[in-house]
């Protein structure tokens, strides 16, 4: 018994440490973009592009369609992904999953464009754009995670007496938590890549530096933002890592 | 099974549990034409553990289900201790009656007190009585508290995870219990093990059980009273162990207890149980020729030779003591002896590998009680047999829905479970009905 124990200590150890080598690596590569970009023989256009504060404004502005676009993701996916492992909504989730599967599917930058048609500002184009784009695996995990508790511990919750908001909250929820924070990490990798393309209607970001390097033929730019985006992504990553292994329940 | 009744009746105050009573109960699945539960009127005596047996798909899970209402019945009554409880706030009643799957059903991201405690905590007790509660289950249920308390669930073993299951449904003092296959998925010998642990739970704690299973022995070797279903929760018959192994209602019975039901019926009786006959017992030193005077006055054939404290050494006939100067005081390895809370099983093996025809039976203390031979061991099963057959006080059960069932019970007349008349007064679904007919057939069978 205390094998298994100490296993289940062994691996959580072993998980920080690769977490720790992970954001070190990071943090390696970005300090070695900073100093290219401070040392490199540039341009003055390519100076400008590049200079700290515009590159911080866009960074900002990167993570902000980013995190509103996760935050709204999260509001509507979680509690919909819940809702359609509940009794009679159960039937429902087979159409809800396919329109989330469109949104997938379908060409990002063709989303970001056709709502920048019926929506004049770029910044919420692109949002609602991004959100139908990452619905899909926060809302697919949450039900995946959810139905994939063992009915048995569903059963032995009710016939002890808990209610089933009680059982949801106490017992399904904590068991799906592993499997549906590594759909909100994949939704916000997902985004930080997509969000580039807010560039394309007016809605800023990291993209801008993409689009800009592209059709200047600034090359130092182009990789300047297609690497710093990259980075972004990897941190992103790196911090849903960390939450799911805080998160994880005990015992699991 | 038939002892534990008369202790008892004797010292009622020890029962803890509370009787169950399904009234005409009776479970339809929308789109299906035969109700999976058809018209069951089932009575389940305080204290007492009953067992649910039938093949698979048969509704037993389901009539177990509908006590707590985890399955709602579509028509009927349940009645808990004198309270109807058909229509009370579920999740309320279920805490109230405890509740055993498969392997437990632990939460595997809650240490076991959290298992144990979660209905005590739902009850809102304060957090002493919980943790004190959970130190005390973790005892009863053999395990020790100061190292489980704080394990996870996969941490233990399948059987120690079984029987944290069995504390937890036990954390609130519930006077029921229902367990739906709980042995079912260890492996045989700690499954054996687990029985025996909740034998000695139930002397314990008096509760009313209630099990499913589909393993014939293991509802013979812990149920009080067994009973077998068919398919759409049909009662075949529904009596004691001893009874139905005796009797079997109807050539379904039969093929569902297996081969074997006479020695079945061994492993439920023990040595003490029946009269086992004196002998003639002298101490070593005692001359051969003495020995053999004592055994021809007493008209036996053997003599036992016991020491100081009355254990047995040696087993003599009249041809070896006639050859004996002096009855010395070794001990003979191959001697021939059960305990006297053997089973008659194992004491017919006993004799069975001795080829001696009989077997020596010792008491508390390895002390010499007497002699058991084939002829008792024939004689317990003829008693046994005709015991059954005035089964007093049996517990009604029966599918009220229909008049034309399992006619070989019927027509088997003794302490009948099913008289035709009864059905229909339950038919009628007066709440009285069910107890006049208990009333009935006592009288019948007294």
């Amino acid at each position: 018994m205390s094998d298994t124990a100490t296993r289940v200590e062994s691996s959580r150890k072993s998980g920080w440490r690769l977490l720790i080598i992970q954001i070190v690596a990071i943090l390696a590569v970005l300090a070695a973009v900073c100093i290219w970009i401070t040392v490199a023989p540039l341009s003055a256009t390519e100076r400008g592009t590049l200079a700290p504060a515009a590159l911080w404004n866009s960074t900002v502005q990167h993570l902000s369609l980013t995190f509103v676009s996760g935050v709204i993701v999260l509001v509507i996916a979680i509690p919909l992904g819940v809702l359609l492992t509940r009794g009679p909504l159960r039937k429902a989730s087979g159409p809800i999953l396919a329109i989330a599967n469109f949104g997938q599917a379908a060409p990002a930058i063709g989303l970001v464009v056709l709502l920048s048609v019926f929506i004049s500002s770029g910044y919420w184009a692109s949002i609602t754009a991004l959100v139908l784009y990452a619905a899909l695996p926060v809302l697919r995990n949450t039900m995946l995670g959810i139905r994939a508790v063992d009915q048995r511990l569903i059963e032995a919750g009710r016939g002890m007496g808990m209610s089933a908001a009680a059982v949801l909250f106490r017992v399904e929820l904590p068991l799906a938590v592993p499997v549906m924070l590594s759909g909100v990490r994949t939704a916000l990798v997902l985004l930080v890549g997509t969000a580039t393309l807010a560039a394309f209607v007016n809605g800023g970001g990291l993209g801008l530096l993409i689009t800009t390097g592209v059709s200047l033929y600034l090359y130092s730019v182009l990789i300047a933002g297609a690497v710093i985006v990259a980075l972004l992504a990897l941190v992103v990553d790196w911090a849903g890592r960390v939450v799911e292994h805080v998160a994880r329940p005990k015992g699991l | 099974m038939s002892d534990t009744t008369t202790t008892i009746e004797q010292a009622p105050a020890e029962v803890s549990g509370r009787p169950i009573r399904l009234d005409d109960v009776t479970k339809r699945y929308p789109g299906q034409t035969k109700p999976a539960v058809d018209g069951i009127t089932l009575e389940i005596p305080a204290g007492k553990v009953v067992m649910f047996v039938g093949p698979s798909g048969c509704g037993k899970t389901t009539t177990l289900k509908m006590i707590n209402r985890l399955i709602e019945p579509t028509t009927g009554r349940i009645v808990l201790g004198d309270e109807d409880v058909t229509a009370i706030d579920g999740d309320e009643l279920r805490r109230r009656i405890g509740y055993v799957i498969q392997a437990g059903g632990l939460f595997p991201h809650m240490t076991v007190a959290t298992n144990i405690g979660l209905v005590p905590k739902m009850l809102g007790w304060d957090k002493e009585r919980i943790a004190a509660r959970v130190d005390e289950l973790l005892e009863l249920v053999s395990l020790d508290p100061d190292t489980y308390r704080d394990r996870y669930p996969r941490e233990l073993s399948g059987g120690q995870q079984q029987r944290v299951g069995v504390a937890r449904a036990l954390a609130a003092d519930p006077p029921v219990l229902l367990m739906d296959e709980p042995f079912g998925a260890v492996d045989p010998i700690t499954r054996q093990r687990l029985q025996d642990e909740l034998i000695r739970i139930q002397d314990e704690v008096q509760k009313t059980m209630v099990i499913v299973t589909h393993d014939f022995d293991e509802a013979v070797k812990l149920g009080d009273w067994i009973v077998v279903f068919e398919e759409g929760a049909r009662i075949v018959q529904y009596d004691t162990p001893e009874r139905i192994l005796a009797e079997p209602a109807n050539e379904f019975v039969e093929n569902f207890i297996g081969s074997g039901a006479g020695l079945k019926q061994l492993t439920l009786r023990r040595v003490r149980d029946v009269d086992v006959a004196s002998a003639v017992t002298v101490s070593p030193g005692t001359s051969g020729k003495d020995a053999l005077q004592k055994a021809e006055n007493a008209g036996h054939g053997h003599v036992v030779v016991v020491d100081e404290r009355e254990r047995p050494l040696q087993w003599l006939s009249r041809r070896q003591l006639a050859r004996i100067e002096t009855i010395d005081a070794k001990a003979d390895p191959a001697l021939p002896v059960v305990g006297s809370s053997a089973t008659l099983n194992d004491a017919l093996d006993t004799m069975l590998v001795s080829s001696a025809g009989a077997a020596l039976v010792t008491g508390r203390r390895d002390r010499f009680e007497g002699v058991i031979d084939v002829e008792t061991v024939m004689d317990a099963i003829r008693d046994a047999r005709a015991n059954a057959a005035n089964s007093e006080g049996a517990p009604v059960g029966m599918n009220s829905g229909s008049i034309g069932l399992t006619p070989s019970l019927v027509a088997a007349g003794e302490a009948a479970q099913v008289a035709p008349d009864a059905g229909s007064d339950s038919a009628a679904g007066a709440a009285g009905s069910t107890e006049g007919t208990t009333d009935t057939e006592r009288g019948a069978a007294g």
